[in-house]
Formats: C-alpha cells, sequence, structure tokens
C-alpha cells in the first residue's frame, strides 16, 4: 500500500512527457522561422518569430484563390463544430424522448432504424455521401458540410440510456400536475439533462472541429476551408519545396489543436462523465 | 492468537485534522474488544490503522510483540471482516476462501481441508461453487467470515459486519459471531456504533468519542460505573436519564423537587444527575417521592416506557404493565442506583458504596423483544 | 422500457421526424447506392454502367494489392490497439495508485484527447522527418537510417506511433474510471489477503475491468480500422505508392483519385460487413455483460 510511490509517479511523469511533450516542441518550433528549423531541427526554445508566424498563418490571404486566410479557416471550423453539437444534441433529445417516453405502434423499427446507423461509420458511405451532396447542391456550404454528420445514433443512444434512468415517478407527478408530453420535455426533463447535455455538447463540439475526411472531399472552394483542411493544404504545398514552411505547418496545428484542447481542460469532468456514461 | 497493544496512537490527516487521538489500549490474547461510539468517533479508523488499510501517523501498533506499523497488511497476520462483505466477486464461494491461502503458498490438500472445515462450521457448504451474487446478504457474511477463518490469523478485525443485515439476522449472526470467537479463542477487535451489539459481544469495550477514549470496561463496568456522562447516556437502552441538580446539605435537589439522600453524596453543590430509566420505581409507602407528570407512554409489550418530566426535565421511566398510568405518577429510586457526575466535565463522581453492582444489563429498548 | 409512457399518437412522429430524415437522406440512401454500386462497373466515359454480379468482390478480394493492404490493416489495428490499451491501462493503474497530484496527472494525460488525428500526424511528421525530426536524429545513433515516406517499414512505424499515442487519452480515461469503480473494500481485502501488488492486479483487479477491457478493444479495433484516415494521409500525403495504407484509404483512393466506383462500393461493402461483426460482438458483450452485483 505505501512502497513503490516513487516509481508510479516516475512512470507517470514520463507519460505526460510522451503526451504534452510534441504539443509543447510543436509550439516552441513554431516560433522560429523555417530555415532556422531546418537548418536546427525541432527546438525546445522560444523563438522570436511568434506574432509574426501566427500573424501570417491567421490573416495572410493564401491559398489558390488568394483569398483565404487562417482566420476563415478557424472560422469554418467553428460553424462546424458548433452547428454540429447543436444540431446533435436538439435531433437526439428528440428522438430519444419519442423512443423512451411514448408508446406506439412502430416504437421497435424506429429503434432499430436508428440503432444501424452504429453499424457504418462515415469513411464506408463517402463516395455516395458525395453524390447525394452533389445532387442536392449542398456541395461547399455550411449545411453540407454539417447533415451528413448528424447522420449517426450515438447522440440518441447517450439520451436514451440518460432517460431511461429518470425516475417513472417524476412522469406520474407530472402527469397527476396536468402536464402533457410537450410540457414535461421542457419543464422537466430538458432541465434535468443539463449537465448530460453540456457533456454531450463538449463531445460532439470536439468531434466537429475535428472532422478531417467530409471537410476535406466535399469543399472544393476555399472559402469553407476548416482548419484541418488548412493542413493538409500547407502539408501539399510541402511537396517538391525548398524549405518547407515548417512554421507555419506547425502554427497551423497550434491553432487547430487549441479550442479542443482548452474546452476538454476547462469542462474536463463533464467530459470524462459524458464519454464514460455514453458508451456503457 | 496474540496480544495487541496500542500505543499512543493518532491519525492527523492532512489540514490538521485529529481523527484519532493518542489512543492506549492493551489487548490480551484472546480477548474480545469491542470499539463503539458514535460517527466520526475514529473507531474505524483505529481499526483501520491496525490492518493497515491507513497509515499510523503517530505512536506504534504491535501485534504480539512486534511493532507493525510499517509492515504490509497481507503480512501483519490479520483477517478482516468488512461491513459490505468485499467478497471477489468474479470468484467462486471456495475460491474466495481460498485466495488468501493460495498467496501464501499454502499446500492444496491443507488449503481443501481448511476451507471444508470453515464451510462446515458456519454452515455454507452447499454454496461452494456459487458466486458471490447469488448469495443473500446473511450467507454472504458467512463468506466473509469463512475467508477470514480459513487464515488462521492471529487477530479478527470486524468493521461493522452485522450492519447491513435486517434486525432479526443481526441478532442471530452476534450469537454465531461471539460462538466462533470463543471457540477459536482468536483474538478479535470488533467495530460497531450499536451499543447492543457492544455489550453483548465484549469481554472489555471501549467507548470512543471525538477520537478520545471515554472509558474501557467490562460490560458490567461500563453500565454500572459510566465513567462519564457521555459514557451514560451512550450505553443502555433506553439512554440513562441526566438531569440538572443539586446537593445540598442531605438533600438532593432537582428543580423544586427534593429527596432525602441518606448516603454520603461524595461532593455538594451542582451536580449532573444520571438515573436509569429501570431504576426508577414506583413511589410506595415510606419512599421518597418524585412527582412525575406523564407526557405519553410507550407500550413495548413486557413492558412499559413512560416519557414525561420531573420538575421541567424530561424524564423516562420504565412502568410495569399492571401500574395505572394516571396524568401524574409517583416515582422513587434508591440513593445506590443514582449516578453523579461533574457538572462542567461530565466525569463521574466516585462515591463509597455505589452503585451496587451486579445483575443483569437491562436494557429495554425495541431491541429487546428480539433477544 | 419506461412504465409510464405517453399515448400520443402523432407526437412521437413528429419529434422523430428530424432525425429519420437526415438518416434516410444521408445513411440509408447513400448506403443502399454503395450496395448497389458495387454490383456494376461503370463505364469511364459515363455512358452509364454494366451490371457484373460479384465481379467487383471477386476482384478486390483476389488482388494481391488488396490482399496486403489486407494484412497491413489487420496487423496494423492489432498493433495499435495492443500498445494504445496497455499504455493507457498502464497509466491509469499509476494514476489511480498516486493520491497527490492525481488530478492534475488527469489533466496532463487526457489532452491529447482533443487532439485530430491529421493533426497528430502532422506533429508526427515533424518528429519523423528525415531532416528536422529528433526520433529520426536518435535512431541514427544506433544505426537505424529511418526514412518516413520512402521505406514502407519506416512508415508503418511512424502510423502505429502516432495513431498509439492519439488513442491514448482515450484508454486512460475508461480505464481510469473502470478501476475507480472497483469498491474500495474488495480491493482493501486483497491488500489483506495478497502481498505482492502484481499478484492483486492479475487475480483481482484485471478480472474486475474485463467488461471495459472488452468494450475498449472493440472501440480501439474501429478507431484503427476508420478514424486514424487522418494520420494515414498526412503521413502519405497523397504518394501511396509503396506505402503501407489500410482498406478504407483504399476505398477512398480507388472512389475519389483513381475513380472506380464499383471496385470502391464494394469495399466500402466488405467493410461494412467488417463494421457490423465488430459491433454486434461488442453488444454482445456489453448486454450480457457479467454483472458483479
Amino acid at each position: 500500500m505505501y512502497r513503490t510511490k516513487f516509481f508510479d509517479h516516475l512512470i507517470l511523469i514520463a507519460g505526460v512527457i510522451l503526451m504534452l511533450g510534441p504539443l509543447v516542441v510543436a509550439f516552441t518550433t513554431s516560433t522560429h522561422t523555417a530555415a532556422e528549423i531546418h537548418s536546427n531541427g525541432l527546438m525546445l526554445s522560444i523563438g522570436g518569430h511568434l506574432e509574426e508566424t501566427y500573424g501570417k498563418v491567421l490573416f495572410r490571404k493564401g491559398g489558390f484563390t488568394g483569398e483565404v486566410t487562417g482566420m476563415t479557416m478557424a472560422v469554418n471550423s467553428l460553424i462546424l463544430g458548433l452547428g454540429f453539437a447543436i444540431g446533435k444534441i436538439v435531433l437526439s433529445m428528440l428522438a430519444a424522448y419519442a423512443i423512451v417516453y411514448f408508446r406506439f405502434r412502430f416504437a421497435t423499427l424506429a429503434f432499430w432504424l436508428i440503432f444501424t446507423t452504429l453499424l457504418l461509420p462515415l469513411e464506408v458511405r463517402i463516395m455516395p455521401s458525395y453524390k447525394v451532396m452533389s445532387e442536392l447542391g449542398l456541395l461547399n456550404s455550411h449545411v453540407g458540410l454539417i447533415l451528413p454528420l448528424l447522420a449517426s445514433a450515438t447522440g440518441t443512444f447517450f439520451f436514451r440510456q440518460f432517460f431511461k434512468s429518470v425516475p417513472d415517478e417524476l412522469l406520474e407527478a407530472a402527469r397527476i400536475d396536468g402536464a402533457g408530453p410537450v410540457k414535461f420535455f421542457i419543464d422537466v426533463l430538458v432541465p434535468l439533462s443539463r449537465t448530460m447535455i453540456a457533456a454531450v455538447f463538449i463531445i460532439m463540439f470536439v468531434y466537429g472541429w475535428n472532422q478531417y475526411l467530409w471537410p476535406m472531399l466535399m469543399t472544393t472552394d476555399e472559402s469553407f476551408y476548416t482548419l484541418m483542411r488548412g493542413i493538409k493544404q500547407i502539408l501539399q504545398v510541402w511537396v517538391g519545396s525548398q524549405i518547407p514552411d515548417y512554421n507555419e505547418a506547425f502554427a497551423m496545428a497550434v491553432l487547430a489543436m487549441l479550442p479542443p484542447v482548452v474546452v476538454v481542460v476547462i469542462f474536463q469532468s463533464w467530459f470524462i462523465k459524458g464519454l464514460t456514461e455514453s458508451d456503457k | 492468537m496474540a496480544s495487541i497493544l496500542i500505543d499512543q496512537v493518532s491519525k492527523i490527516y492532512d489540514g490538521g485534522v485529529h481523527a484519532v487521538k493518542a489512543i492506549d489500549i492493551a489487548i490480551e490474547d484472546g480477548e474480545f474488544i469491542v470499539l463503539v461510539g458514535p460517527s466520526g468517533c475514529g473507531k474505524s479508523t483505529l481499526l483501520r490503522m491496525v490492518a493497515g488499510l491507513e497509515a499510523i501517523s503517530q505512536g506504534t501498533v504491535s501485534i504480539g510483540g512486534r511493532v507493525i506499523n510499517n509492515v504490509e497488511p497481507a503480512e501483519r497476520d490479520i483477517a478482516m471482516v468488512f461491513q459490505n462483505y468485499a467478497l471477489y466477486p468474479h470468484m467462486s464461494v471456495y475460491d474466495n476462501l481460498a485466495y488468501g491461502l493460495r498467496n501464501r503458498k499454502t499446500p492444496k490438500a491443507e488449503i481443501e481441508a481448511r476451507v471444508t472445515e470453515a464451510a462446515r462450521m458456519l454452515e455454507i457448504e452447499p454454496y461452494l461453487k456459487r458466486k458471490p451474487r447469488a448469495l443473500s446478504g446473511g450467507q454472504r457474511q458467512r463468506v466473509a467470515m469463512g475467508r477470514a477463518i480459513v487464515r488462521k490469523p492471529a487477530v479478527f478485525l470486524f468493521d461493522e459486519p452485522l450492519s447491513n443485515l435486517d434486525a432479526k439476522l443481526r441478532v442471530t449472526m452476534r450469537g454465531e459471531i461471539r460462538k466462533l470467537q470463543r471457540r477459536l479463542a482468536t483474538t478479535a477487535i470488533y467495530v460497531t456504533h450499536d451499543q447492543l451489539e457492544a455489550m453483548t459481544l465484549a469481554d472489555r469495550l471501549v467507548v470512543l468519542n471525538g477520537g478520545t477514549i471515554e472509558q474501557i470496561g467490562t460490560p458490567l463496568e461500563v453500565y454500572h460505573r459510566p465513567a462519564s456522562t457521555f459514557v451514560a447516556s451512550f450505553i443502555g437502552a433506553p439512554a440513562m436519564n441526566l438531569l440538572d441538580g443539586a446537593i445540598e446539605g442531605d438533600r438532593l435537589v432537582i428543580g423544586d423537587v427534593s429527596m432525602a439522600f441518606g448516603a454520603q453524596p461524595g461532593t455538594t453543590g451542582s451536580v449532573t444527575v444520571g438515573v436509569r430509566a429501570e431504576d426508577l420505581t414506583l413511589a410506595g409507602e415510606g419512599d421518597q417521592r418524585l412527582p412525575f407528570k406523564v407526557d405519553y407512554v410507550e407500550e413495548l409489550g413486557a413492558h412499559r416506557l413512560v416519557h414525561g418530566h420531573l420538575s421541567s426535565q424530561a424524564l423516562t421511566a420504565v412502568v410495569p404493565v399492571e401500574a395505572e398510568i394516571t396524568e401524574e405518577l409517583q416515582l422513587t429510586v434508591a440513593p445506590e442506583r443514582i449516578h453523579f457526575f461533574a457538572k462542567e466535565t461530565g466525569r463521574r463522581i466516585e462515591r463509597p458504596g455505589s452503585p451496587v453492582e451486579g445483575g443483569a444489563v437491562r436494557s429495554y429498548a425495541r431491541e429487546a423483544s428480539f433477544a | 422500457m419506461k412504465r409510464v409512457q405517453f399515448n400520443s399518437r402523432f407526437i412521437p412522429y413528429l419529434l422523430l421526424l428530424p432525425q429519420f430524415a437526415i438518416i434516410s437522406i444521408f445513411f440509408y440512401w447513400p448506403s443502399a447506392q454503395a450496395i448497389h454500386s458495387s454490383f456494376f462497373i461503370e463505364d469511364p466515359f459515363g455512358f452509364g454502367s454494366a451490371f457484373v454480379g460479384l465481379d467487383n468482390y471477386t476482384d478486390a478480394l483476389t488482388a494481391p494489392e488488396y490482399q496486403k493492404i489486407a494484412r497491413f490493416t489487420v496487423a496494423y489495428s492489432l498493433i495499435v490497439t495492443f500498445l494504445t490499451l496497455s499504455l493507457g491501462l498502464l497509466l491509469a493503474l499509476k494514476a489511480d495508485a498516486v493520491i497527490r497530484g492525481q488530478s492534475t496527472y488527469k489533466t496532463l494525460l487526457i489532452v491529447v484527447y482533443a487532439i485530430a488525428p491529421p493533426v497528430a500526424g502532422l506533429i508526427g511528421m515533424m518528429f519523423f522527418d528525415q531532416h528536422i525530426g529528433p526520433f529520426v536524429h536518435f535512431v541514427a545513433l544506433f544505426g537505424w537510417d529511418m526514412k518516413v515516406g520512402i521505406n514502407y517499414f519506416d512508415t508503418a512505424f511512424a502510423m502505429i506511433a502516432v495513431a498509439v499515442w492519439n488513442q491514448i487519452p482515450y484508454n486512460f480515461i475508461f480505464f481510469l474510471s473502470g478501476l475507480q469503480g472497483i469498491p474500495a473494500s474488495i480491493r482493501e481485502a486483497a491488500a489483506i489477503d495478497c502481498k505482492s501488488g502484481t499478484r492483486r492486479f492479475w487475480t483481482v483487479i484485471l478480472p474486475l475491468l474485463t467488461p471495459t477491457a472488452f468494450f475498449l478493444l472493440v472501440i480501439n479495433m474501429t478507431y484503427s480500422l476508420f478514424d486514424t484516415f487522418g494520420v494515414i494521409d498526412v503521413i502519405v500525403k497523397d504518394k501511396p505508392a509503396n506505402n503501407p495504407i489500410t482498406l478504407v484509404y483504399k476505398v477512398y483512393l480507388d472512389g475519389f483519385r483513381g475513380n472506380d466506383l464499383g471496385s470502391s462500393s464494394a469495399q466500402s461493402v466488405i467493410l461494412m460487413v467488417i463494421v457490423l461483426a465488430l459491433t454486434l460482438i461488442q453488444f454482445r458483450f456489453i448486454e450480457r455483460r457479467v454483472h458483479y452485483g
């Protein structure tokens, strides 16, 4: 019970260095010029070019059209993250409410139809999804970025599980008090679900912000690029250049990781709660 | 089979909270010691320090003469029965019992022998192949005890093992634990908050309050000569009546009631007066009279508990079933059965010739109906 | 099922409508199309398609290229899963064991969960870059001339390293949560019954973690199969030739780069079947999870 505390800490510290080390180095390296990096390798020290590099990444108009700035991409990522999270919560709460609290003819069928969406991740149906979006004219739009991602059951199952754990007595008391389904939902269920909503929001925001494959495929118009797409773009430019813009790549990586990391760290307990309770 | 010495043991948490304050207890080989007290008095903490589940901040604990402060729990030659049994859910009952022995490289035949014997003693043979979740609370409790028995340790440690059982089962198990310990003659430390359990199980009781010992003694000692008002009101049910009074001359004055005291009071001035409900009787001819205003009556079948006031201080008395209850009763009490405690400290004031010892410990509270 | 439910006629359908609309248009319709296209070959000039039955499937499954990729995918998934589970478990065990600083360690160790696979891949590329990568310089001391992007094995190494790194926090969180769900009294009883912490781990703690472990096993396999797309894309940098890739990446390559809709769809369907199997296993184990009361 008492011993080996020293080794425990040692292993944990090693783990922290392994996990965070690359992030720290990414940041510090981004503050140097590309030439410095090329000759000296990755650096732990802080160079003098922080403002210059980040300013460039955020505000320089680049890309093929010469119109897109890092800021635009950040905004797109934000729209994707927020839109996805909000959309997911609304859709899944309503659907879960229907499945748990209503007795209707096709309830079981509805449940299984939603359940099957868990079986196929987006990666497996990207091509036809792309075709559908194209036919609907939704390529290169924010709506198109968000909608297909909403077609999965994860949020619904989460809220279903939570609703099932709400005591029956609450509904019975509400009915005696004269509340119909809509009132019960708005006045009782939603307030009760506040922590769960927060937890789901955080997880979904991070998921949406971090989306890579789908935005890459369906946005050819650079003004709709997300930060993740911007990273790919930087790497595409790399091939064949003498000294790749390491510093800008790192700066963009830091920008791309900053909001999710901040959100996860600040709302840590909600986020962990959401993760561990959603999948069990 | 060992003696235990708890020497100036303290537990201090970060932030300076003293959960246990310099406790001294000397336990003899084969003794059944009960640590009893209200929640937060430090009894569980003390037990866990003996077990090695909590670090000892100050002082030493020795088992069989060996100081075990820094010894791992598994090497202290102890076995523990937990309040919620703590059986390994993924193992069968047999494996639960055998686990500790296997880890100590006990030969298989020996394990088999010990497990079957313990199972027989505790009547859990039919369950040996089952998993804990298929057992009832009482059965699980016996498996937990079996796990402790097979180890043949020097010391048994019990951490409120009966709290999760229903009242009737508690009474049966209480007796079984007592018989078992007697039979095995193993030193035992038992923690409970239930004073009745403490009284019926213990060779000696340790009454704890706020991290310190109020009294150590046999059940009879603690019952008849409580060392403080805390012990007096904690041990025995219903709780001893504690009243504000004063000794004036040779009379005991309680509010506007007084009675001739006769015997040596041993003190003068203000005192806290202690009288057990069962020591109050209906006054007969020639007895000192204490006018008692009745508020309400609790019928216990064999007896009655009458609650009321003596000169505006609350009082409870045991009254036989045949007696007639009126609005005011005249009570009396023998002077030898009155306890005096210092008003400021609550400590007992000793008197020559009191109390009269002997006689059974009487408990009139509801639990008695199951005894 | 709830004991008490509403009996309303229309409301449930109204509530389900948004979700179903989205699911039909963006899940069932594309999935059906994928299955449908898998049985056809598209004319390269876009003049229509010809039904070829199971040809796309057999062509894909028998192609040596596909089999090579399939083998790599299996190996990759197994290695990544094993490594990330072990490291996540190790860190969780240690974090659970220390009292002081536990919440700090916890915070620091979960940060990487928020890092997107492509970002992880980018950072990984730096560490394994021939010119500036510190890891490359380090192993050069031992005679290992690492060329990520050129050498198959080196690239695979980088992919595995990055994928493992990215997923450790997820496993860490779940294992830690699982550990803290084991009642303290059982661990104390084990401390009294068993001197060796290692033995306690194998005989008591790990068995009680099996529900969590099974769950994570399936999740990690799914992760390696699909979510690592970003890692692979970034490391391979659009030059898949002779570089290790996974099956899902090949779906993307054949579909979007190679314009072979039929083959890509057939591969998609094959992957669908695999995921189906994995998810069913997960649900069987979770529903049938031993409840240790």
